[in-house]
């Protein structure tokens, strides 16, 4: 199908772009790094509340590098007006989106990665044990950041004080998330053996309804 | 001009006895006393903003099929006529609060989605100011109201599943708290009656609107002979 | 040169309209373009030359009216292959080679071995030895190369240039006017827009001149070419 195909094509671009370069993989990583230690600043690590916390201030994180991060995702074909070389060789719009949403989910879902051991380690907090559940959850959540990220870039690439812009119209959106993605991780921090299902379902259908939208409304966010 | 003049006496009416309602009518709460009648200011606003919202919704899917401007009249006028209301909530959460149990801010699960829902539609309209060409911001804002307004549901959702826990005073009329089938009906009889302000003010608004969006046509015309 | 592999394409713009806002870029321009001209537009800035170019291209939408191909019957043509485009704008990766770009895009078209397809391009443009350099790398001249080998990937019919030659050295400049002399014999139609004379303009057979989104003169209803020309970039 020439949407799949076109998408693998355009998935391959982003991602061997990136992989070349790795700036928004760095910069993403040392953001997170920077908020996770300064949020040690604002009360005591160590106490047994951290773990109660901890899950919040992760995932606040999460949120504010990601819609940084998501910036560069229009704005970067603007440079050389590759936005519309690619209009034009794509049958259907909607597969540069797919491909820079996927994109996106995966550098997010590395950063958290990478930085799971490192706020295990600092926050004194065990993950090894329901690790594949925070795969998860971190999963359904940075998808959900991506897709409505993604969507919103491209929105913002086309209006001024485009740098503010973003995360102003994004963090109110992902409320949700920050909310249904807190409870679960907070809860396998906690050491509860069980992932909360209603959480992930949550996500889930949060993912499912903008990623319709996103469906019914991309060719028109390309519009000139 | 004699319709509009009928129309706001009918709302003005209305609100008249809507507060006639909330202050002699509704039976005096034990517990909370005088201030409690707030609510009938504080829940039917927070209804008519979302009316309003959805108003905004449609337009805004109207005018990305349709393209014609008096959507995207329509659209900005009911958010900001939103707007309005949902600020009423977030003023008459403290107001009531205070008093009554001695916190201004309660983190209730309908002020805390209300909160967000107005950061939302601030969003929306902020979008609108640093859009300079017209078409293209009605597109652009109608776009994201589509997503913001798809996040509603959701906001308010995983707020009552998981916001709920802190000690939500009862009867701040969240829904099962226990209201005396008298004070439904002043409630609703009080919805009712913003529900026809918010037609005139959106009336006034959209008209202001499509007076504005002729002005900068011609603006815009001039500008570029 | 091969036989075309491409069916003469023409164009037709029927009362076309582009409002931005209530301003009228393009106020009903209706224009048919026969399979294998090779007109050429003149106008000031903002006359509408781009947004006309882009509107063929089926980048912009009219807000009026409607564009369509037509053949050399002049019957209406649903065409499945795009017009192949290129503006001042090179509308290439700067990140990825030569190579990988074109690889992309024809990749992207659907073009059937598209590795053969994207080397032979690249040796019809001279970029052979280049084509593992990354584009960041180019100079202005070689950039347009990798534009025009991009835009004739999928070996369209319609070719679609917005002031292409700006900011190539002159023979950077002879260069394009050979490659769009060979385009042109190869009875490819073939839209321009140009700042002033050149030997690009040259090669067109017809001129059209654009002023505040209205044509107000066309070779082919008696105007002098030399005088549209002269026009242009005012």
């Amino acid at each position: 199908m020439a949407l799949l195909s076109n998408t693998a094509v355009l998935l391959g671009k982003e991602l061997r772009t990136e992989f070349r370069s790795r700036e928004l993989l760095t910069t993403t990583t040392v953001f997170v790094l920077i908020v996770i230690v300064l949020f040690s600043f604002s009360f005591d690590p160590t106490s047994a509340e951290s773990r109660r916390f901890g899950a919040g201030l992760l995932w606040l994180a999460f949120l504010f590098a990601a819609s940084l991060m998501l910036q560069p995702c229009f704005l970067r074909e603007q440079t050389s007006d590759t936005l519309s070389a690619l209009r034009l060789s794509v049958s259907d719009p909607f597969a540069i989106f797919l491909a820079k949403l996927v994109a996106n989910t995966l550098f997010l879902l590395l950063t958290e990665l990478m930085l799971l051991p490192v706020f295990a380690v600092m926050y004194n907090v065990p993950v090894l044990a329901t690790l594949h559940w925070l795969i998860l959850v971190f999963f359904l959540g940075s998808l959900g950041v991506s897709i409505a990220g993604t969507a919103l870039s491209a929105i913002s690439a086309q209006a001024r004080m485009r740098e503010l812009l973003l995360p102003l119209l994004l963090l109110p959106l992902l409320t949700p998330i920050l909310v249904a993605s807190t409870e679960v991780t907070a809860a396998l921090f906690g050491g509860s053996p069980y992932v909360q299902w209603k959480g992930l379902g949550f996500l889930a259908v949060f993912d499912v309804a903008f990623l319709t939208t996103l469906w019914l409304l991309g060719e028109y966010l390309l519009e000139e | 001009m004699k319709k509009s003049v009928l129309s706001a006496v009918v709302v003005l009416l209305l609100l008249g006895a809507a507060a006639y309602g909330s202050f002699f009518i509704a039976p005096t709460d034990a517990k909370q006393g005088l201030i409690y009648r707030i609510l009938f200011l504080h829940v039917p606003s927070a209804w008519t903003g979302l009316t309003a919202f959805f108003i905004s919704f449609v337009a805004n899917l109207l005018y990305v099929w349709r393209r014609q401007p008096r959507w995207d009249w329509l659209g900005v006028s009911a958010a900001e006529v939103g707007l309005a209301f949902t600020t009423v909530v977030l003023i008459t959460g403290p107001i009531w609060a205070h008093p009554v149990w001695g916190i201004w801010w309660t983190w209730s699960p309908r002020l805390t989605s209300t909160f967000v829902l107005w950061l939302l539609y601030v969003s929306y309209l902020l979008l609108r100011t640093l859009i300079e060409e017209p078409d293209r911001r009605a597109l652009l804002s109608a776009l994201f109201g589509i997503f913001a307004f798809i996040d509603v549901p959701l906001v308010f959702g995983s707020i009552r599943w998981w916001r709920d826990q802190h000690p939500t005073p009862v009867v701040m009329g969240e829904p099962g708290s226990g209201l005396d089938p008298l004070m439904y009906r002043v409630l609703f009889l009080s919805w009712f009656a913003m529900l026809g302000l918010m037609t005139l003010l959106l009336r006034q608004r959209y008209r202001l609107e499509s007076m504005r969006g002729d002005i900068e046509t011609i603006q815009r015309e001039l500008e570029a002979a | 040169m091969t036989p075309p592999s491409f069916s003469p394409t023409g164009i037709r713009f029927e009362n076309i309209d582009k409002r931005y806002g209530g301003l009228y870029a393009l106020r009903r321009v209706s224009l048919e373009i026969a399979a294998g001209e090779c007109v050429v537009f003149a106008g000031r800035n903002g006359s509408g030359k781009t947004t006309l170019l882009r509107i063929a291209a089926r980048l912009a939408r009219p807000s009026g009216g409607s564009v369509s191909f037509v053949n050399s019957r002049a019957e209406k043509v649903e065409t499945l292959l795009p017009a192949g485009f290129v503006a001042h704008a090179t509308m290439v990766y700067d990140e990825l080679t030569a190579e990988e770009n074109l690889l992309l895009f024809a990749r992207l078209q659907g073009i059937a071995e598209p590795a053969e397809r994207a080397a032979k391009l690249l040796r019809e443009v001279g970029l052979e030895e280049r084509r593992k350099s990354l584009v960041r790398t180019f100079s202005r001249g070689m950039r347009q190369r990798v534009a025009i080998a991009r835009a004739l990937l999928n070996q369209p019919a319609v070719l679609l240039l917005d002031e292409p030659a700006t900011g190539l050295d002159p023979q950077g400049v002879n260069w394009f006017a050979e490659t769009i002399r060979g385009l042109r014999d190869s009875g490819r139609t073939i839209l321009m827009s140009l700042h002033g004379e050149s030997e690009v303009s040259n090669l067109a057979t017809r001129a059209i001149q654009l002023d505040s989104g209205s044509v107000v003169a066309d070779t082919r209803t008696g105007a002098n070419f030399r005088s549209i020309l002269s026009f242009a970039g005012a």
